[in-house]
Order: structure tokens, then sequence, then C-alpha cells
């Protein structure tokens, strides 16, 4: 048996503990918001807060999250306020939006860590989630101005 | 002024009228989250594209598929524009396929040049009808009565109603004729021309999106399909013990294999069908195939690569003459030639192909991240052998498109096995099958030569242009350029050239051949227009001033005169003509914005490419650095589009910069084949523009036009790749013939 604490709910799993977070999220819990675009960390559409690192739950088995408090997008924000979700917005950031959950995700461990980060530092932070629809340069700004605004 | 407003009884009172309802009934599972529940209620509903409820709430009904254009959001722009609606009391439901919308194909970049007009009259129909309810309440004429913020106003006394209190009557009237309804005046437009925000952004925000991968339905399994590594091979053998002995494994399907021509049939293979995600791609992994071979056995993109550069080299079958080009080139004072390059492209939306279906005896329904859910409703009813007016296909929202999606075969996949299965199934892509069974974008190779006179003009363009065609997905054999094809940016090369004579050539196809974001223009913009800058660098002259004098004086181009098959992108010439000088008007603005005169007095390395395309014009310019050690970066670019009239100018300028991207990727990524089995398989040897590799920055210019809408999603696309390549050569001295362009240059 794993327990975990997603989105400051505890969660208990006795399946193939090889099993992803990503297909338990999903499959199991009917939490959506985390998608699939690899399955081999190499996109970051699947990034959750694993004890607040970014993380790609793609490729993170059930047996490492044991004992461990999972966020996922449904759980950022308790009204999805967020400053980077209002950032977001603002900036007409998304397009399909099918990354974007993760590209959040992504950007709100780098402002956790480094809370004004310059053009270089994004980059490298982001550099790992890929958008196919090409809204990279708005989510540089978008990041940039959460940076400036309001800690929540 | 204070004029109390009628109550809907009183109103209805009053007008002595009955109260005719429209009702509208359809059914979601219980378990899937889309959104918009409808129910049943009384409703004005004069066509398919709106209804007005019984609480005033205007529903907008979107007949194209959103995949990140925010159609969604443009089409309810013109129609609560059309009606003056409060934006607040506004809703919009996805259309399932049907044919009562006319074509609901989400791809050439039609959705707004073929659906603005009749979407304002659909708008302007329900606004007629609801002006006469109130005037026939008021005992007035129609003609005295506006429609302001969901209400009706009687402009002489004051007098207003609102929407909500009009339904009832509205819908007993008669449905005006096309001719009486006259939509609103450009002037008086609230929504249409303005940067709405996507109805859809809190849901994205907050990961409360329904994709094609998203969906649920109860009792449901899910399906990973081993499909043929090599185009239409079939099992010779499958032992799938091991994954059925796999815990959540419940069942091993085998598919029929497709054979040429390939059309939208699902490839075949065989299916693990599991009660989660990650016991179907478990069982998958642990079947034991043995697969047949055939002729695409021998498949290897090398060889096919010097096939293909040998044949554009040699002469081909003329498609379009002016002039006598071998005179002209024989006379030339400079010859130059080139023959480019380019291989196959996966679309790779972030959304790999996913499909749910559900069976039961008298309808099969689908609900898919598909750009064309007509050919969907068409194929699953083939498949399942069922007329299609018991199939329905409920659209979800796309992540990512590119071409990819307007294939519906997972959608048949997916119906094929909840028949078989019994039960619902949802059918999941990998990225791996993705990229590994798709329908590529062509590999091609093409040869230009010009000549020069002593003043560096241009008197002669010899261009022959080798690719499997999209055609032989279609037909079996098919193995030359089709016109469809030779339209994209080929057979209408804008020069003012007095010789010209393009050719194509012919070359078998071993993959599915399909579209790609703005399709043959991309490897066409990319020769000719890497190709104009070395003839001006031949001519020793600027560029920009080069490809101005090679565009020639404005005119309307007619192709038709030079024995050309063109079409147009299907619209008419006299609305849409070839015109040279919104070609130059974008040129002029794009390198005025990048200061472009200055360029090699600031030390900035720029390239510059502008291209026709669905009806609009685009020019883009790039800009590089070029680190020492090789590695160029993209400190910015400049892209100027002219798409005549635009729904929402935020939006476009988005497509902008992401069809800009899109070009990138598409010269940095290649897809090859050996033995007839695709290389790569996921990200880590598909190398599509990650955040560093993209423009940090973007200079957008929308030109401000009353001309008729032109396309959007795909015009940015076709220059980016030349203007970069050109921006490289300013660089390091650099041609690059052959893509992908390495994200390194090694000094030779």
């Amino acid at each position: 048996m794993i327990t975990l604490k997603i989105n400051n709910q505890t969660h208990e799993f006795d399946g193939d503990p090889q099993m992803p977070l990503l297909w338990y999220l999903r499959d199991e819990l009917s939490m959506k918001g985390t998608k699939y675009g690899c399955g081999m960390a190499l996109c970051g559409a699947c990034t959750v807060h694993v004890d607040g690192n970014a993380t790609r739950s793609c490729s993170l088995p059930m047996v490492a999250v044991k004992d461990k408090t999972v966020t996922t997008i449904e759980g950022l924000h308790k009204n999805h306020e967020h400053p980077l979700q209002i950032a977001w917005a603002e900036n007409d950031v998304p397009q399909c939006g099918y990354c974007q959950s993760g590209q959040i995700m992504q950007a709100a461990s780098l402002l956790a860590s480094t809370p004004s980060p310059g053009d270089q530092e994004i980059d490298q932070a982001m550099s790992g989630n890929i958008c196919r629809c090409g809204t990279y340069p708005r989510i540089k700004k978008a990041i940039k101005q959460a940076a400036g605004g309001d800690k929540v | 002024m204070s004029i109390p407003t009628l109550t809907r009884r009183a109103f209805i009172k009053n007008a002595s009228l009955g109260s005719g309802f429209v009702l509208g009934v359809s059914l979601a599972p219980k378990t899937m989250a889309l959104a918009n529940e409808p129910q049943l209620t009384e409703q004005l509903n004069p066509n398919v594209f709106v209804a007005i409820e019984a609480d005033g709430t205007l529903v907008v009904t979107c007949h194209r598929s959103e995949m990140g254009q925010q159609i969604r959001t443009a089409i309810t722009q013109i129609i609560a524009d059309e009606l003056s609606a409060d934006w607040q009391r506004v809703r919009t439901d996805q259309a399932p396929g049907d044919e009562k919308y006319g074509d609901q194909n989400t791809d050439g970049s039609r959705s707004i040049r073929r659906n603005l007009e009749r979407l304002q009259l659909a708008g302007a129909t329900a606004a007629h009808m609801l002006r006469q309810a109130a005037a026939k309440g008021w005992n007035v004429k129609p003609e005295e009565c506006d429609l302001k913020n969901h209400t009706v106003v009687h402009t002489a006394s004051g007098r207003q109603v609102d929407f909500s209190q009009l339904i009832s009557v509205a819908a007993t009237l008669p449905v005006p004729e096309e001719k009486a309804v006259t939509p609103k005046a450009r002037s008086d437009w609230q929504y249409v021309g303005k940067g709405v925000r996507s109805i859809d952004m809190q849901k994205v925000v907050s990961g409360d999106t329904v994709f094609g991968q998203d969906v649920e339905l109860e009792n449901m399994l899910i399906a990973v399909i081993q499909r043929p590594p090599v185009m239409f091979t079939e099992p010779k053998s499958v032992d799938d013990k091991k994954a059925r002995a796999m815990k959540d494994v419940v069942e091993v399907i085998a598919l029929k294999s497709a054979s040429a021509p390939a059309n939208f049939s699902p490839l075949g293979g065989v299916a693990v069908l599991a009660t989660n995600t990650w016991a179907a791609m478990q069982g998958v992994k642990a079947l034991d195939i043995e697969w047949s071979s055939n002729e695409h056995s021998q498949y290897q993109s090398q060889a096919e690569k010097t096939e293909l550069l040998k044949t554009a080299q040699a002469k081909g079958e003329v498609v379009r003459q002016k002039g006598d080009v071998a005179k002209a080139l024989q006379n030339a004072y400079q010859r130059i030639s080139a023959t480019y390059y380019a291989p196959l492209l996966s679309q790779a939306p972030m959304e790999p192909p996913a499909a749910a279906a559900r069976v039961t005896d008298d309808k099969v329904e689908v609900w898919t991240s598909t750009q064309n859910p007509q050919a969907a409703q068409d194929l699953v009813a083939q498949v399942m052998g069922v007329p299609k007016e018991k199939v329905v296909i409920h659209v979800t929202l796309l992540g990512g498109g590119f071409g990819r999606k307007s294939k519906p075969d997972f959608a048949a996949e997916a119906a094929l096995l909840a028949k078989q299965a019994g039960r619902p199934v949802k059918v999941i892509w990998r990225r791996e099958d993705d990229i590994q069974h798709g329908f590529y974008h062509t590999v091609s190779a093409q040869h230009i030569e010009a000549g020069l006179d002593k003043n560096g003009n241009t008197t002669a363009w010899h261009h022959n242009t080798v690719f499997p065609t999209i055609s032989s997905t279609f037909a079996k054999g098919a193995n030359t350029p089709s016109a469809g094809e030779l339209r994209l940016g080929f057979i209408d090369n804008p020069f003012d050239v007095p010789n010209i004579q393009l050719e194509k050539g012919k070359a078998d196809n071993h993959v599915r051949i399909g579209w790609l974001r703005s399709v043959a223009n991309v490897y066409h913009a990319y020769a000719i227009h890497t190709f104009a800058d070395e003839l001006a660098a031949a001519a020793k002259q600027d560029p920009k001033q080069h490809l101005k004098q090679l565009i020639g004086k404005p005119r309307h181009i007619d192709l038709a005169a030079e024995g050309a098959e063109y079409d147009n992108y299907g619209d008419p010439l006299d609305k849409y003509p070839i015109d040279t000088q919104r070609l130059l008007n974008v040129i002029d603005n794009v390198t005025e914005a990048a200061d472009w005169d200055n360029r090699d007095k600031n030390k900035r390395f720029l390239g510059l490419a502008a291209h026709r395309s669905f009806l609009s014009y685009v020019a883009t310019v790039v800009e590089v650095t070029v680190d020492e050690s090789g590695q160029w970066l993209i400190p910015k670019a400049y892209v100027c589009i002219d798409a005549g009239t635009v729904v929402n100018p935020e939006h476009v300028k988005a497509q902008c910069e992401g069809g800009s991207i899109f070009g990138l990727s598409c010269a940095i990524g290649e897809i090859t084949a050996q033995d007839g089995k695709i290389e790569q398989s996921n990200f880590h040897n598909y190398q599509v523009a990650r955040i560093q590799h993209a423009p940090a920055e973007f200079d957008i210019q929308i030109v401000q036009s009353e001309a008729a809408p032109g396309g959007v999603g795909e015009p940015p696309t076709p220059p980016f790749a030349p203007a970069l390549a050109n921006a490289l050569f300013a660089a390091t001295g650099k041609r690059f013939h052959e893509l992908p362009i390495p994200l390194t240059i090694k000094s030779s």
C-alpha cells in the first residue's frame, strides 16, 4: 500500500508500484489536468510538483511517491488564481492549451526557487517543456509578469 | 429616462401569440466532463449556428474544430456581434460532425474566410427576428428598433426589452429569407476586429479542459495498438500469452491491416485493451509479433534522397511556361543553380491522436480530437458497416492538429475495438505511435537554375519540384505531384521574370503522405526564397531591393495566361487576386520594423522572405546571432501579415508567432526510414523547437484592411525557414540547400 498526499488530500494506492504517477492521476483519480505527451520525460506536459519540485509524472513510478506530497495544476491555487495563471490569461499565452498545465507547473517551481528569473534562467528552466503551438515568447513574458507581481 | 420593461407573460399577452418551441436535445455520457450539458428548453433557433434560450442565453454553435487558433472565440465574436449580445450571456457549444453545418474540415486556413459572411448572416437572422418580435409587441415598425446589449430598443420611445422576453414570440415568426437580412455595417462592429480573450482561457489555465486523450466513458477500456512497423505489412504470428497474463489486461484484439491506397483507413496491428493506460502500454510491449515484409520493407531514406536529387536535376514535365528559358539561360551573363532537399516531417501535435467509442444497438458514438468530424463520421460508418446517420462524432478540444488530425484513422480504430470488446474503448496513441505511424509531410527535392544579365536582373527561372505526392494516400501508384500541391507556392511563383519554366518529377511513396501546416508551401517557399537570396548575392545587391525587383511592378498575376492550372485555394480570383502590391507592402513594413537598411552598420544579421499562401501575404525578417562554437540563436523575429479583414487581431498575432515557430521546427526536424521503418520515435530523436531555439521576441504587424478575409493559421509558416537560412548566410556565409539546418554550424 502506497500512501501519498495529492493537493492536500491523502490517497492510498495498492496497484502496480511501477505504474507512473501520471496514469494514477489520470486513470484512477480522473484528474485530467496533467497531460500525457511523450511518456519519457522529454516534453514536460505531465509536470507536477513532488515535495515542491517540478517532476515529470509520466516517468515517476508510484513507489517513488510513497509518503510524498504531490501538487497538480488542479491544486496549484484554490481559486486557480496563482500569479502565473493570471499572467497566462492576461498575456493570452495558451493556444491549444494541451501543454500549458505542464508549462505553468514548471514555471511555478522556477519562481519558487528563483523569484525574479532572467531570460537565460527562464530558458533553462523551461527548455524541457515543449509547445508545438509556439507560445514560448508569451510564456517568457507571463513568467516575468508573474515574477514582478504580488506573492501568493 | 426610465421605461418599464415588459414582463415575459405580459409580452406574450400583448402580442396575442402562442409560444412555439424549438427543442434541442442531446446527451453526453454521464462520466464525461464535457461542459455545457444541454437541457430541454424553449428557445429561438432560426438556424444551426444560433439559438437563444428561454433565459436569454445566446448559444453559439461552433462547427469548426478548436486546435489553438481560437476559432471558438472568433465564431462567438461574429455571432455575438450581429446580436449586440452581452458577452457574459453567451455560451459556445461544439457541433458534432454533421453535413447540415456545411464544410467542417478544419484545415486549409479557411474557417474565417469561408464562414465570416455566412455566420454574420446567421447572427443577423436571429437579430432580425428579435427586432420583429419586439416591434410587434410595441406595434411599431421593426426598422425603428435596434439591438443593444442583449435587448431590443425602440429608439424613438426608448422602450427596451431583454432577449429573454422575446423568445416565445420570436420563435413563432417565420425565419426570414437571406435577402431580407442585412448584417451590421463594419463601422458598427462591436466584437469583430477586437482582441477578445479566448472563451476557453479559464479552463485551460485551471487544467479543466477535455481533449480526446481525456475522454472517459463508463465501463471503458483503454487500448494501445502495435501497428505494422512497415506500411501495409501484416502479423505473420502473434504471441500474446505474456500480455494476456498481465494484471489489468482484459483483451488482445488483432485488427486487419490496411492496403494501398491507405486513405484514412486504420493501419491495423494488434491492440491490447486494459483497465488502465499503463497496463495497456505494458501489455503491448509484451507482445511478440513477427511481421510480414513487402515492397516497402526496402525503403531507405538515404537511397531515396539520392534518387530524388537526381530526378530534380533531370528534365521534368512542364507545368508552367513563359518565354524561352533555355535560350535565356544560354544568353545569360551569369548562371546560378542550386539543388534543395527537405526530409519527411511529423506534425507531432502535443496531444497524440486519441478517440473513445461506444457502440450500442442503434448507434456508434465517438468522442475524438478530430479536425475533420464529417470524414470521421463517413469512415466510422464505412468500417462499421452502418449508415452514417447512426454515427455520432463528438468533437473534443484538440491538443494541436497541424494536419495530423485531418485524418480520422484513430476514430475508426476506437469504433472497431469497442464493437469487438463489447464495451466502450478509448484508443490512445503513444508518442512513438504518432511519430512512427503518421501521415508524413513529404520528403522533397527541387532544382532551380536562374540566368542573370549584366545588371543583375533575373532573365530566366527554371525550377523543377519532385516529391512523393499526397495523392498516393488516396490513389494506388500515384507518383507525380498533384495540381493541388503545385498550387501551393510553386506554380503561383510571383516573380516578374521574362522566361519561366516550371516542371515536376516522379517519386514513389513508401509511407503515408499527408498534410502539415501550410503543406507544400513549406518546401517551395524554402527553395524559392533562399535561392532569391543567392541571386541577390550573385548580383551584389541588397536582398530586400533584389526581392522587390524580382517581384516587379505591382500587378495582379494571371496564371491562366501562361497556361498554368491554378485554383487559388478554391476562392475566386476577382475576390482574392494574386496582388503583388500587397506582397511588396508587407516586405516594406517588415523591413522597416526590423531597421533592415541599417543592419550592416549595426552589425545585425538579418534574413528576409515573403510569401503568399492561403490568400494572405506574409513577410518575415529573422535576426540571428552565432557564437564562437557555431551555435545560433534568434533574438528577434519580425512578421507582417496582410490577411484582409481580421476577426481577432490578438489571436492573429499569436498565430503569426506560433506559425513562425512551427516553421522553425520544420527547418530543424527530420524523419527518416530504414528498411521501411521510421527511425525516430520520440522527442529525443525528433527535434522540434524548444523555448531556447525560438525567437526570444517578436514584432508582429497586421495590415489594416477591409479586403476579404484570408487564411491565418498557415501563412506565417512558409517564410520563416528561408528567412532564417538567409540570416544564417548573412552571419556565416554558409548556404543550407539541405534540411535540416544543424543547431550548431561547424566552420569549414
